[in-house]
Protein backbone atom coordinates (compact mmCIF):
# COMPACT_ATOMS: atom_id res chain seq x y z
CA UNK A 1 0.00 0.00 0.00
CA UNK A 2 1.25 3.41 -1.24
CA UNK A 3 0.06 6.76 -0.51
CA UNK A 4 1.26 9.68 -2.15
CA UNK A 5 0.12 13.23 -1.71
CA UNK A 6 2.34 15.72 -2.29
CA UNK A 7 3.68 19.39 -3.54
CA UNK A 8 6.79 20.10 -4.54
CA UNK A 9 7.78 23.80 -6.60
CA UNK A 10 10.49 23.19 -8.87
CA UNK A 11 12.08 26.41 -10.77
CA UNK A 12 8.76 27.24 -12.63
CA UNK A 13 7.04 24.09 -12.66
CA UNK A 14 4.71 23.28 -9.81
CA UNK A 15 4.03 19.38 -8.64
CA UNK A 16 0.45 18.72 -6.76
CA UNK A 17 -0.08 15.06 -6.76
CA UNK A 18 -2.57 12.64 -4.61
CA UNK A 19 -2.83 8.99 -5.46
CA UNK A 20 -2.95 5.74 -3.92
CA UNK A 21 -1.07 2.29 -5.43
CA UNK A 22 -1.92 -1.03 -4.33
CA UNK A 23 -0.24 -4.25 -5.10
CA UNK A 24 0.44 -4.64 -8.05
CA UNK A 25 2.20 -2.52 -11.11
CA UNK A 26 0.88 1.21 -10.54
CA UNK A 27 1.90 3.08 -13.64
CA UNK A 28 2.48 6.69 -13.86
CA UNK A 29 2.34 8.16 -17.73
CA UNK A 30 2.13 11.17 -19.44
CA UNK A 31 4.42 13.35 -21.45
CA UNK A 32 7.76 14.12 -20.69
CA UNK A 33 7.61 17.21 -18.50
CA UNK A 34 4.76 16.09 -16.85
CA UNK A 35 6.49 15.08 -13.37
CA UNK A 36 6.98 11.68 -13.52
CA UNK A 37 10.49 11.13 -12.58
CA UNK A 38 10.36 13.75 -9.78
CA UNK A 39 7.29 12.03 -8.10
CA UNK A 40 9.34 8.70 -8.29
CA UNK A 41 12.41 10.20 -6.93
CA UNK A 42 10.61 12.00 -4.00
CA UNK A 43 8.66 8.54 -2.91
CA UNK A 44 12.82 7.29 -2.91
CA UNK A 45 13.52 10.35 -0.73
CA UNK A 46 16.22 11.81 -3.43
CA UNK A 47 13.97 14.93 -3.19
CA UNK A 48 12.62 16.58 -0.76
CA UNK A 49 8.60 17.24 -1.07
CA UNK A 50 7.89 21.06 0.25
CA UNK A 51 4.68 19.89 1.68
CA UNK A 52 2.40 16.64 1.98
CA UNK A 53 2.74 12.77 3.40
CA UNK A 54 4.07 9.56 2.07
CA UNK A 55 3.08 6.16 3.21
CA UNK A 56 5.05 3.34 1.92
CA UNK A 57 3.49 -0.31 3.83
CA UNK A 58 1.73 1.95 6.12
CA UNK A 59 4.61 3.87 7.52
CA UNK A 60 4.82 7.20 6.92
CA UNK A 61 8.11 8.09 5.46
CA UNK A 62 7.36 11.50 4.93
CA UNK A 63 5.25 13.94 6.58
CA UNK A 64 5.67 18.01 5.98
CA UNK A 65 3.83 18.76 8.77
CA UNK A 66 4.97 16.64 11.82
CA UNK A 67 8.45 16.98 10.21
CA UNK A 68 9.13 13.62 9.50
CA UNK A 69 11.55 13.01 6.68
CA UNK A 70 12.68 9.13 6.45
CA UNK A 71 16.11 9.30 4.47
CA UNK A 72 16.98 7.56 1.52
CA UNK A 73 18.59 4.57 2.64
CA UNK A 74 16.02 3.19 5.30
CA UNK A 75 13.07 3.55 3.20
CA UNK A 76 13.92 0.25 2.03
CA UNK A 77 12.74 0.87 -1.93
CA UNK A 78 14.47 -0.57 -4.58
CA UNK A 79 14.71 1.65 -7.57
CA UNK A 80 15.92 0.86 -10.90
CA UNK A 81 16.63 3.78 -13.15
CA UNK A 82 16.45 4.46 -16.82
CA UNK A 83 19.88 4.72 -17.39
CA UNK A 84 20.47 1.58 -15.04
CA UNK A 85 23.96 3.21 -12.75
CA UNK A 86 25.29 -0.44 -12.16
CA UNK A 87 28.99 0.41 -9.83
CA UNK A 88 31.26 0.67 -12.71
CA UNK A 89 33.79 -0.82 -10.21
CA UNK A 90 31.96 -3.45 -8.93
CA UNK A 91 31.59 -6.84 -10.75
CA UNK A 92 27.52 -7.66 -11.51
CA UNK A 93 28.20 -9.97 -8.48
CA UNK A 94 28.87 -7.64 -6.45
CA UNK A 95 26.63 -4.99 -7.83
CA UNK A 96 23.37 -7.95 -6.90
CA UNK A 97 25.29 -8.17 -3.64
CA UNK A 98 25.55 -4.40 -2.46
CA UNK A 99 21.92 -3.31 -1.13
CA UNK A 100 22.14 -6.96 1.11
CA UNK A 101 25.75 -5.93 1.72
CA UNK A 102 24.65 -2.25 3.19
CA UNK A 103 21.17 -3.75 4.67
CA UNK A 104 23.38 -5.98 6.46
CA UNK A 105 20.85 -8.68 5.12
CA UNK A 106 22.08 -12.48 5.96
CA UNK A 107 23.17 -14.39 2.72
CA UNK A 108 19.67 -15.37 1.10
CA UNK A 109 21.01 -18.12 -0.84
CA UNK A 110 17.64 -19.25 -2.63
CA UNK A 111 16.69 -15.81 -3.19
CA UNK A 112 19.66 -15.09 -5.03
CA UNK A 113 19.34 -18.50 -7.03
CA UNK A 114 15.74 -17.67 -7.58
CA UNK A 115 16.11 -13.68 -8.57
CA UNK A 116 19.38 -14.76 -11.14
CA UNK A 117 17.30 -17.42 -12.62
CA UNK A 118 13.97 -15.28 -13.18
CA UNK A 119 16.55 -12.83 -15.02
CA UNK A 120 19.06 -14.76 -16.75
CA UNK A 121 21.59 -13.25 -15.41
CA UNK A 122 23.54 -15.84 -13.69
CA UNK A 123 26.09 -16.33 -16.34
CA UNK A 124 27.06 -12.54 -15.85
CA UNK A 125 28.25 -12.68 -12.24
CA UNK A 126 31.79 -12.30 -13.36
CA UNK A 127 31.93 -9.83 -15.61
CA UNK A 128 31.90 -5.93 -15.10
CA UNK A 129 29.28 -3.85 -15.82
CA UNK A 130 31.10 -1.83 -18.82
CA UNK A 131 30.88 -5.54 -20.85
CA UNK A 132 27.34 -5.99 -20.82
CA UNK A 133 24.32 -4.90 -23.55
CA UNK A 134 22.03 -2.74 -23.14
CA UNK A 135 19.12 -5.60 -21.71
CA UNK A 136 21.97 -7.40 -19.70
CA UNK A 137 22.15 -3.92 -17.73
CA UNK A 138 18.92 -3.28 -16.98
CA UNK A 139 18.52 -7.20 -16.02
CA UNK A 140 21.13 -6.66 -13.35
CA UNK A 141 20.12 -3.32 -12.17
CA UNK A 142 16.24 -5.36 -11.87
CA UNK A 143 18.33 -7.94 -10.19
CA UNK A 144 20.40 -5.62 -7.82
CA UNK A 145 16.95 -3.62 -6.44
CA UNK A 146 14.76 -6.88 -5.82
CA UNK A 147 17.83 -8.45 -3.64
CA UNK A 148 17.87 -5.31 -1.18
CA UNK A 149 14.56 -7.02 -0.30
CA UNK A 150 12.35 -3.80 -0.97
CA UNK A 151 8.59 -3.19 -0.07
CA UNK A 152 8.04 -1.19 -2.80
CA UNK A 153 9.80 -0.99 -6.60
CA UNK A 154 10.55 2.04 -7.98
CA UNK A 155 10.94 1.87 -12.07
CA UNK A 156 11.78 4.42 -14.13
CA UNK A 157 11.45 4.08 -17.70
CA UNK A 158 13.61 1.30 -17.30
CA UNK A 159 13.19 -0.30 -21.16
CA UNK A 160 13.60 3.64 -22.35
CA UNK A 161 17.44 3.38 -23.66
CA UNK A 162 16.83 -0.11 -25.20
CA UNK A 163 15.91 -0.69 -28.93
CA UNK A 164 12.24 -2.15 -30.00
CA UNK A 165 14.09 -5.52 -30.36
CA UNK A 166 15.32 -5.39 -26.69
CA UNK A 167 12.69 -4.03 -24.67
CA UNK A 168 10.31 -6.94 -26.02
CA UNK A 169 13.19 -9.34 -24.96
CA UNK A 170 12.83 -7.53 -21.94
CA UNK A 171 9.26 -6.86 -20.70
CA UNK A 172 8.33 -10.42 -20.42
CA UNK A 173 10.85 -10.89 -17.02
CA UNK A 174 8.91 -7.60 -15.79
CA UNK A 175 5.41 -9.57 -16.67
CA UNK A 176 6.70 -12.68 -14.31
CA UNK A 177 7.89 -10.34 -12.08
CA UNK A 178 4.39 -9.15 -11.11
CA UNK A 179 2.99 -12.49 -11.58
CA UNK A 180 5.36 -14.37 -9.13
CA UNK A 181 6.13 -11.68 -6.63
CA UNK A 182 3.85 -9.68 -4.27
CA UNK A 183 5.95 -6.64 -4.69
CA UNK A 184 3.78 -2.93 -4.94
CA UNK A 185 5.56 -1.40 -8.46
CA UNK A 186 5.43 1.50 -9.94
CA UNK A 187 6.10 1.96 -13.41
CA UNK A 188 7.03 5.46 -15.12
CA UNK A 189 6.62 4.90 -18.96
CA UNK A 190 5.73 7.18 -21.46
CA UNK A 191 4.73 4.53 -24.26
CA UNK A 192 1.14 3.21 -23.93
CA UNK A 193 2.71 -0.43 -25.02
CA UNK A 194 4.48 -0.80 -22.41
CA UNK A 195 2.16 0.28 -20.21
CA UNK A 196 -0.88 -1.71 -21.23
CA UNK A 197 1.55 -4.77 -21.24
CA UNK A 198 2.67 -4.48 -17.27
CA UNK A 199 0.07 -2.57 -15.36
CA UNK A 200 -2.75 -3.12 -13.35
CA UNK A 201 -3.97 0.74 -12.94
CA UNK A 202 -2.76 3.74 -14.75
CA UNK A 203 -1.81 7.36 -12.75
CA UNK A 204 -2.24 9.86 -16.09
CA UNK A 205 -0.17 12.69 -15.10
CA UNK A 206 -0.15 16.23 -17.16
CA UNK A 207 1.88 19.35 -16.14
CA UNK A 208 2.47 18.31 -12.47
CA UNK A 209 -1.14 16.95 -11.88
CA UNK A 210 -3.19 13.95 -12.05
CA UNK A 211 -5.64 14.01 -14.92
CA UNK A 212 -7.11 10.42 -14.75
CA UNK A 213 -6.32 7.05 -12.68
CA UNK A 214 -7.85 4.21 -13.75
CA UNK A 215 -7.37 0.72 -15.46
CA UNK A 216 -4.80 0.34 -18.29
CA UNK A 217 -8.14 1.03 -20.86
CA UNK A 218 -7.39 5.01 -20.03
CA UNK A 219 -5.08 4.51 -22.93
CA UNK B 1 78.33 7.32 -12.17
CA UNK B 2 80.97 7.12 -9.01
CA UNK B 3 79.58 5.90 -5.79
CA UNK B 4 77.55 7.95 -3.58
CA UNK B 5 79.35 8.37 -0.33
CA UNK B 6 77.48 7.87 2.96
CA UNK B 7 76.54 11.25 3.30
CA UNK B 8 74.53 11.65 0.43
CA UNK B 9 73.27 8.07 0.85
CA UNK B 10 71.58 9.79 4.39
CA UNK B 11 69.97 12.80 2.10
CA UNK B 12 68.93 10.42 0.00
CA UNK B 13 67.11 8.21 2.72
CA UNK B 14 66.24 10.74 4.44
CA UNK B 15 64.33 12.85 1.21
CA UNK B 16 62.20 9.46 1.34
CA UNK B 17 61.60 8.97 4.20
CA UNK B 18 60.21 12.82 4.79
CA UNK B 19 58.49 12.79 1.87
CA UNK B 20 56.82 9.11 2.26
CA UNK B 21 55.84 10.58 5.77
CA UNK B 22 54.50 13.60 4.51
CA UNK B 23 52.65 12.11 1.70
CA UNK B 24 50.78 9.59 3.86
CA UNK B 25 49.68 11.29 6.58
CA UNK B 26 48.70 14.21 4.97
CA UNK B 27 46.42 12.01 2.88
CA UNK B 28 43.31 11.37 4.70
CA UNK B 29 43.57 15.21 5.65
CA UNK B 30 43.54 15.76 1.55
CA UNK B 31 40.46 13.48 1.03
CA UNK B 32 38.67 14.81 3.66
CA UNK B 33 39.25 18.50 2.71
CA UNK B 34 39.00 17.78 -0.46
CA UNK B 35 35.54 16.39 -0.53
CA UNK B 36 33.70 18.88 1.28
CA UNK B 37 35.17 21.42 -0.98
CA UNK B 38 34.05 19.02 -3.73
CA UNK B 39 30.84 18.40 -2.40
CA UNK B 40 29.83 20.80 0.21
CA UNK B 41 28.56 24.44 0.77
CA UNK B 42 29.08 26.62 3.84
CA UNK B 43 29.79 30.09 4.65
CA UNK B 44 33.25 30.51 4.65
CA UNK B 45 34.43 27.78 1.67
CA UNK B 46 35.93 30.50 -0.22
CA UNK B 47 38.14 31.23 2.60
CA UNK B 48 38.71 27.54 3.67
CA UNK B 49 39.84 27.34 -0.05
CA UNK B 50 41.99 30.19 -0.02
CA UNK B 51 43.57 28.77 2.81
CA UNK B 52 44.37 25.61 1.58
CA UNK B 53 45.98 27.33 -1.00
CA UNK B 54 47.71 29.94 0.66
CA UNK B 55 51.03 27.72 0.42
CA UNK B 56 50.99 27.32 -3.52
CA UNK B 57 51.13 31.14 -3.94
CA UNK B 58 53.61 32.35 0.07
CA UNK B 59 57.41 32.40 -0.49
CA UNK B 60 57.99 28.87 1.20
CA UNK B 61 60.00 31.08 3.02
CA UNK B 62 57.22 32.77 4.36
CA UNK B 63 55.20 29.02 4.94
CA UNK B 64 58.34 28.14 6.98
CA UNK B 65 58.49 30.99 9.03
CA UNK B 66 54.82 30.73 9.90
CA UNK B 67 55.42 27.19 10.75
CA UNK B 68 57.85 28.31 13.08
CA UNK B 69 55.96 30.26 15.35
CA UNK B 70 52.98 28.30 15.22
CA UNK B 71 54.99 24.25 16.06
CA UNK B 72 58.71 25.80 17.13
CA UNK B 73 59.72 24.57 20.51
CA UNK B 74 58.15 27.87 21.88
CA UNK B 75 55.46 28.19 19.58
CA UNK B 76 52.34 28.34 19.67
CA UNK B 77 51.19 24.66 19.14
CA UNK B 78 54.99 23.14 19.17
CA UNK B 79 55.09 23.85 23.17
CA UNK B 80 51.86 22.07 23.92
CA UNK B 81 52.63 19.41 21.63
CA UNK B 82 55.96 18.86 22.75
CA UNK B 83 54.65 18.94 26.51
CA UNK B 84 51.82 16.74 26.27
CA UNK B 85 52.09 14.23 23.41
CA UNK B 86 56.01 14.76 23.44
CA UNK B 87 56.01 15.49 19.56
CA UNK B 88 58.76 18.16 18.74
CA UNK B 89 58.98 19.58 15.26
CA UNK B 90 61.92 22.00 16.00
CA UNK B 91 64.73 20.96 14.22
CA UNK B 92 63.86 17.30 13.56
CA UNK B 93 63.08 15.30 10.65
CA UNK B 94 59.28 15.14 11.61
CA UNK B 95 59.58 19.00 11.41
CA UNK B 96 60.83 18.48 7.52
CA UNK B 97 57.87 16.44 6.99
CA UNK B 98 55.39 18.42 8.32
CA UNK B 99 56.70 21.30 5.91
CA UNK B 100 56.60 19.25 3.18
CA UNK B 101 53.34 17.84 4.21
CA UNK B 102 52.34 21.66 4.28
CA UNK B 103 53.97 22.92 1.15
CA UNK B 104 52.53 19.92 -0.98
CA UNK B 105 48.84 19.71 -0.05
CA UNK B 106 47.51 22.36 -2.00
CA UNK B 107 48.55 19.87 -5.04
CA UNK B 108 47.39 17.18 -3.08
CA UNK B 109 43.56 18.57 -2.59
CA UNK B 110 43.15 20.13 -5.76
CA UNK B 111 43.55 16.72 -7.89
CA UNK B 112 41.54 15.20 -5.43
CA UNK B 113 38.87 17.49 -5.65
CA UNK B 114 39.01 17.15 -9.21
CA UNK B 115 38.50 13.46 -9.16
CA UNK B 116 36.15 14.01 -6.40
CA UNK B 117 33.64 16.28 -8.60
CA UNK B 118 34.25 13.64 -11.44
CA UNK B 119 32.12 11.32 -9.76
CA UNK B 120 28.87 10.91 -10.79
CA UNK B 121 26.40 11.38 -8.27
CA UNK B 122 23.78 9.31 -9.61
CA UNK B 123 26.22 6.22 -8.71
CA UNK B 124 25.71 7.85 -5.06
CA UNK B 125 21.76 8.18 -5.28
CA UNK B 126 21.88 4.95 -6.24
CA UNK B 127 23.86 3.56 -3.70
CA UNK B 128 21.75 5.50 -1.06
CA UNK B 129 18.04 3.64 -2.81
CA UNK B 130 20.34 0.12 -1.83
CA UNK B 131 20.71 1.05 1.69
CA UNK B 132 24.07 2.42 1.94
CA UNK B 133 23.91 5.82 4.56
CA UNK B 134 26.33 8.45 3.35
CA UNK B 135 29.79 6.85 5.33
CA UNK B 136 29.79 3.69 3.13
CA UNK B 137 28.37 5.60 0.01
CA UNK B 138 31.81 7.13 0.31
CA UNK B 139 33.67 4.33 1.14
CA UNK B 140 32.05 2.11 -1.49
CA UNK B 141 31.26 4.64 -4.68
CA UNK B 142 32.87 7.92 -4.08
CA UNK B 143 36.13 6.60 -2.79
CA UNK B 144 36.61 4.06 -5.37
CA UNK B 145 35.64 6.08 -8.01
CA UNK B 146 37.77 8.99 -7.28
CA UNK B 147 40.57 6.53 -7.08
CA UNK B 148 42.56 7.34 -10.09
CA UNK B 149 42.79 11.15 -8.88
CA UNK B 150 43.62 10.50 -5.49
CA UNK B 151 46.95 8.52 -6.61
CA UNK B 152 47.49 11.50 -8.77
CA UNK B 153 47.39 13.62 -5.92
CA UNK B 154 49.55 11.39 -3.94
CA UNK B 155 51.92 10.83 -6.27
CA UNK B 156 52.06 14.57 -7.14
CA UNK B 157 52.24 15.70 -3.18
CA UNK B 158 55.11 12.89 -3.19
CA UNK B 159 57.13 14.98 -5.45
CA UNK B 160 56.44 18.24 -4.43
CA UNK B 161 57.39 17.21 -1.16
CA UNK B 162 60.88 15.43 -2.58
CA UNK B 163 62.01 18.93 -3.91
CA UNK B 164 60.64 21.50 -1.20
CA UNK B 165 63.65 23.58 0.07
CA UNK B 166 62.50 27.08 1.15
CA UNK B 167 60.06 26.19 3.77
CA UNK B 168 62.08 23.36 5.08
CA UNK B 169 65.17 24.98 5.75
CA UNK B 170 63.84 27.93 7.27
CA UNK B 171 61.41 25.69 9.45
CA UNK B 172 64.43 23.14 10.63
CA UNK B 173 67.31 24.34 8.98
CA UNK B 174 69.85 22.19 6.87
CA UNK B 175 71.25 19.59 9.69
CA UNK B 176 72.75 16.72 7.72
CA UNK B 177 71.26 13.63 8.67
CA UNK B 178 68.44 15.14 10.35
CA UNK B 179 66.54 17.53 8.30
CA UNK B 180 68.96 17.59 5.41
CA UNK B 181 66.76 16.65 2.81
CA UNK B 182 68.71 16.31 -1.23
CA UNK B 183 67.32 19.77 -1.88
CA UNK B 184 69.36 21.09 1.22
CA UNK B 185 72.10 18.99 0.35
CA UNK B 186 72.60 20.19 -2.85
CA UNK B 187 72.05 24.05 -2.13
CA UNK B 188 75.02 23.17 0.66
CA UNK B 189 77.15 21.59 -1.83
CA UNK B 190 76.89 24.74 -4.39
CA UNK B 191 78.26 26.49 -1.68
CA UNK B 192 81.39 25.24 -0.60
CA UNK B 193 84.19 24.85 -3.72
CA UNK B 194 84.59 21.47 -5.24
CA UNK B 195 81.64 20.09 -4.66
CA UNK B 196 80.06 21.08 -8.24
CA UNK B 197 80.49 16.79 -8.55
CA UNK B 198 78.58 16.05 -5.75
CA UNK B 199 76.09 18.35 -6.31
CA UNK B 200 75.21 16.97 -9.88
CA UNK B 201 75.03 12.83 -8.76
CA UNK B 202 72.62 14.11 -6.69
CA UNK B 203 70.48 16.18 -9.08
CA UNK B 204 70.27 13.13 -10.90
CA UNK B 205 69.31 11.16 -8.68
CA UNK B 206 66.28 13.85 -7.88
CA UNK B 207 65.28 13.99 -11.36
CA UNK B 208 65.51 9.66 -11.30
CA UNK B 209 63.18 9.54 -8.66
CA UNK B 210 60.40 12.34 -9.66
CA UNK B 211 60.52 10.51 -13.54
CA UNK B 212 59.90 6.56 -11.53
CA UNK B 213 57.16 8.58 -9.50
CA UNK B 214 55.38 10.14 -12.50
CA UNK B 215 55.68 6.68 -14.50
CA UNK B 216 54.40 4.69 -11.59
CA UNK B 217 51.28 7.25 -10.71
CA UNK B 218 50.43 7.48 -14.63
CA UNK B 219 50.31 3.40 -14.44
CA UNK B 220 48.13 3.43 -11.50
CA UNK B 221 45.50 5.96 -12.81
CA UNK B 222 45.65 4.18 -15.97
CA UNK B 223 44.74 0.82 -14.14
CA UNK B 224 42.48 2.58 -11.99
CA UNK B 225 40.74 4.78 -14.86
CA UNK B 226 39.75 1.01 -17.19
CA UNK B 227 38.38 -0.03 -13.30
CA UNK B 228 36.26 2.83 -13.06
CA UNK B 229 34.77 2.82 -16.75
CA UNK B 230 33.82 -1.07 -15.95
CA UNK B 231 35.88 -3.18 -17.96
Amino acid sequence: MLIVDIEKRLGDFSLGVRFEGESGVTALAGPSGSGKTSIVNMVAGLIKPDHGQLLIDEEVVYDGAKNIDLPVHRRRVGYVFQDGRLFPHLSVARNLEYGRWMGGLKHDAAQFKRVTELLDIAMLLDRRPGALSGGERQRVALGRALLMKPRLLLLDEPLASLDATRKREILPYFIRLRDETKLPMIYVSHDAAEVKALANRVVMLDAGRVVKTGGVDLL
Amino acid sequence: MPELSPEEWTAVALSLRVAVVATAVSLPFGIAIAWILARKSFPGKALLNAVIYLPLVLPPVVTGYLLLIAFGRRGLFGAWLAEHLGVVFAFRWTGAALACGVMAFPLMVGAIRLSIEAVDLKFEDAAATLGANKGWVFLTITLPLALPGIIAGAVLAFARALGEFGATITFVSNIPGETQTISAAIYTLTQVPGGDAQALRLVVIAVIISLVALIVSEWFGRRAGRRMHGI
